[in-house]
């Protein structure tokens, strides 16, 4: 029943999009200068089918609906509410799904919220964004299909893996899918603006609220990714550059790019034919990026099923995505002249620009070197975080000096009046990070230059601040980002360099000292739980000269559907430091293996990416009153 | 010069294009295949009822053996288990079986409503040993002889077909 009614209004979608097209092209022909009703109309039924048609699969996962084969493979009976619904998004059909309601809903949306620009603009983005959601339905339809049945109907389905049962994997998908999916906008309003001519200010204006809605939810989706590596992977860490959590930064960093072009577009009419790459390489990297997960070609923490078929659907969706953007670019494209001075805030936000794209490549290469290296001379090779850190972090002291003095610079030609002011600056800065180096331990000579240009930033972001409300011109949205930054690498700098890690090996009544803490294996208990059975250890962590005390229970946990073991970590949260425990069982042996870390600050390297993506919704309601 | 860069970029994607429809039929996943033709070492594996080890000297003893890998929550393992019935009847093959994770009341029952075709029936309650057979899914069998050299590698349940297979190796 179900699946009829998702597959119906699946194919009544597609009708949509080819009727939204029809229409759309009839309404360049004539003559009347607004949009015509029936496709504001069509619009809105498209969107709202396609919402209907995902509650519709939602309700097959609350149901426990098996007949359905996505509901089968990826879903329990027993399973928890939250995460019969989370289900939904957590597998290749379902997300993909979620995808073209994103396609869907920016669609209208970006008709209506556009009413003060040109016609044919908004008519050229609409049929431009259907091409594309037709393309992602046919891919639903007719090889990915979410509804598709599986005869006989079995009794029982085979569970959603236990690593994706976590809140924050369950909000993840839909923040990242506004963020990449959400870039397919302003691709469509890029190519229609260099079909009718439409550029400079106006055009800035009509994309500017989409670069940021995407942007922010980016970082967001970023963020909880992060955060559930971090507390479900059991490896203490939450960055890993993984193929895939790379293929969620590429388009951030051509995001975060475009998001200060458009400034210097607007203000300046600077860096037209710039923006408009941008636009089109942040959803070809989004394409990019959902292709080499779901293909499989790149081995991640992702597990998608492995089927080539659907790999060469995506490809040739972005081959001919990319080969119709970079020919009708070329078709348009005007070299321009423009007076750019060095000392200028133009100047600086080309630089912005350059190191955003020099991350873009720099991680971009790192992911799909191996691939490449294994075509051309089937050598398995691995690029791991050494590169990324070496190539990376000497480059981010340079940027966070240029993030600071940036803001403060002047269209056109800019005079370095505040040059007393910044050098002041750097020594607070320099100061404070002796005061670290005392207070704790000293660290490596670049480990000082991170902490330093960091803390320059903040500084020189909280005298903007002062000085703007002394003003009454207050730009909150761009100090928080900034400053939010800022403190994301000072807090990745103290928790690289403060961090504590200890692998022991323990059995149940033994304890051990390290440091300043001594740890103690006080239990172990079997427990019964809705949908897994668990190992639970009972560990005492005490810190000898704070004197403190604190019980940490990690688990080791035993799922029958389907039949996984999963080592959960035990973390307590602080506000200066996390407690992390592990434990996982050593065959043939009464001794567990323990991981014992102390990460500072991790609270806080969390807080901090809030606070970028927070200045993003900001500057957008900042930009909503304005209008 | 505008010309060259047109070129340049071009060449450039359909270079990378070209690249990831290659890699798209170079599956990069872990494949076991290569097993085949390559002699097992070491094993120690425990017993499934007594509280011994079944090891390497047990199993250059036969002539031929079939290591297969089962458990009572895999449906598939039902469907070959006439096969085993059997297979198990040849006197030239010894049948071991490893039960992967799994309860063991659970696989008793299982073989006393289907018949218990093993010669050895030993257990691997984590998973953990099987993967040194390179096993990442059951139901799977391996075939060797008495030279511990793996002669075929079954994946997933053993069919007619396989069975047939496995009695010409046997009878060489």
């Amino acid at each position: 029943m179900l699946s009829n009614i998702g597959n119906a209004l699946l194919f009544s979608n597609i009708l949509l999009g080819i009727s939204i097209i029809y229409f759309s092209f009839e309404n360049l022909r004539n003559k009347e200068q607004r949009v015509s009703k029936k496709i504001y109309r069509l619009s809105l039924l498209q969107s709202t089918l396609i919402i209907i048609c995902f509650f519709n699969l939602i309700a097959a996962f609350i149901t426990s609906d098996f007949s359905i084969i996505s509901v089968y493979q990826n879903s329990h009976s027993l399973k928890p509410f939250f995460y019969k619904v989370s289900g939904t998004w957590g597998n290749h059909e379902g997300s993909l799904l979620l995808w073209v309601i994103i396609l869907t809903i920016f669609s209208f949306l970006f008709l209506i919220y556009n009413k003060s620009h040109p016609k044919n603009y908004r008519v050229y983005t609409l049929i431009v964004q259907n091409i594309l959601i037709l393309g992602f339905l046919f891919f639903i339809l007719f090889n990915s299909n979410p509804f598709g049945v599986i005869l006989p109907t079995p009794s029982e389905g085979l569970g959603l893996n236990p690593i994706l049962q976590d809140p924050a994997l369950a909000i993840h998908p839909p923040l990242l899918y506004v963020g990449f999916v959400g870039s397919s906008i302003y691709f469509s309003a890029a190519i229609a603006s260099l079909i009718t001519d439409y550029s400079d200010k106006l055009f800035a204006q009509s994309i500017k609220n989409w670069v940021l809605i995407s942007w922010s939810f980016q970082t967001l989706g970023i963020l909880t990714g992060s955060i559930w590596a971090y507390y479900e992977l059991g490896w203490g860490g939450f960055w890993f550059w993984d193929p895939v959590e790379n293929a969620s930064l590429l388009p951030w960093f051509a995001m975060t790019a475009l998001v200060h072009s458009l400034i210097a577009l607007e203000k300046r009419k600077f860096l037209y034919f710039w923006v408009i790459i941008l636009c089109l390489l942040t959803f070809i990297l989004s394409v990019t990026g959902t292709f080499l997960v779901r293909s499989g070609i790149l081995n991640s923490v992702h597990t998608f099923a492995n089927d080539p078929s659907r790999g060469a659907y995506i490809l040739i969706f972005l081959s001919l995505m990319i080969f119709a953007s970079v020919l009708l670019f070329f078709k348009k494209f005007k070299t321009s002249n423009y007076n750019l001075n060095a000392n200028s805030k133009e100047t600086f936000i080309l630089i912005n620009n350059w190191f955003m794209i020099f991350y873009l490549i720099t991680v971009l290469l790192g992911t799909i070197y191996p691939i490449f290296t294994e075509v051309l001379t089937d050598n398995k090779v691995s690029v791991g975080p050494p590169y990324y850190n070496t190539v990376i972090i000497p480059v981010v002291i340079f940027f966070l000096f240029f993030m600071a003095v940036g803001p403060q610079t002047k269209w056109i030609k800019n005079k370095f009046s505040n040059l007393n002011l910044l050098i002041k600056i750097l020594f607070g800065a320099i100061l404070i990070n002796f005061v670290i180096i005392y207070l704790s331990k000293s660290y490596s000579l670049i480990s000082n230059f991170i902490i330093i240009s960091s803390i320059f930033l903040i500084l020189s972001s909280l005298n903007d601040l002062y000085k703007t409300i002394k003003q009454r011109k207050i730009d909150l949205s761009r100090i928080i980002s900034h400053s939010g930054f800022g403190f994301l690498i000072l807090f990745i700098g103290l928790n690289y360099n403060f961090s504590l890690e200890k692998d022991l090996n323990l059995k149940v009544g033994e304890a051990r000292k390290f440091e300043n803490y001594l740890l103690e294996f006080k239990n172990l208990q079997l427990k019964d739980f809705k949908n897994y059975k668990a190992v639970v250890g009972e560990f005492k962590i005490k810190n000898l000269k704070e004197n403190l005390e604190l019980t940490l229970n990690p688990e080791i946990r035993i799922y029958e559907s389907p039949n996984t073991i999963t080592y959960e970590a035990s973390i307590r949260t602080g506000i200066l430091k996390d407690y992390y425990l592990t434990m996982s069982n050593i065959d043939r042996s009464e001794y567990y293996n323990i991981k014992f870390q102390k990460k500072p600050f991790m609270l806080w390297i969390w807080i901090s990416v809030i606070f970028i993506s927070l200045g993003g919704f900001l500057r957008l309601f900042k930009n909503e009153k304005n209008y | 010069m505008k010309k060259i860069i047109k070129l340049f970029v071009l060449i450039l994607v359909i270079f990378i294009i070209g690249i990831f429809f290659i890699s798209l039929n170079n599956s990069t996943r872990y494949d076991t295949k290569g097993l085949v033709g390559q002699k097992i070492k070491k094993i120690s594996l425990d017993y499934f009822s007594e509280n011994k080890k079944f090891t390497e000297v047990d199993l250059k003893k036969n002539n031929y053996t079939l290591i297969n890998f089962w458990a009572s929550w895999c449906g598939p393992c039902r469907d070959e288990h006439i096969f085993l019935l059997k297979l198990s009847k040849e006197k030239n093959l010894k049948l071991l079986g490893v039960n992967f994770k799994d309860k063991k009341n659970n696989a008793l029952k299982f073989l006393n409503d289907l018949g218990n075709p093993y010669d050895n029936l030993t257990k691997d309650e984590l998973g953990k040993q099987s993967v040194n057979f390179g096993i990442y899914g059951i139901p799977e069998s391996i075939l060797i002889d008495k030279e511990l050299v793996i002669l075929k590698k079954f994946t997933g349940p053993i069919s007619e077909k396989d069975f047939r297979n496995i009695k010409s190796i046997i009878k060489k």
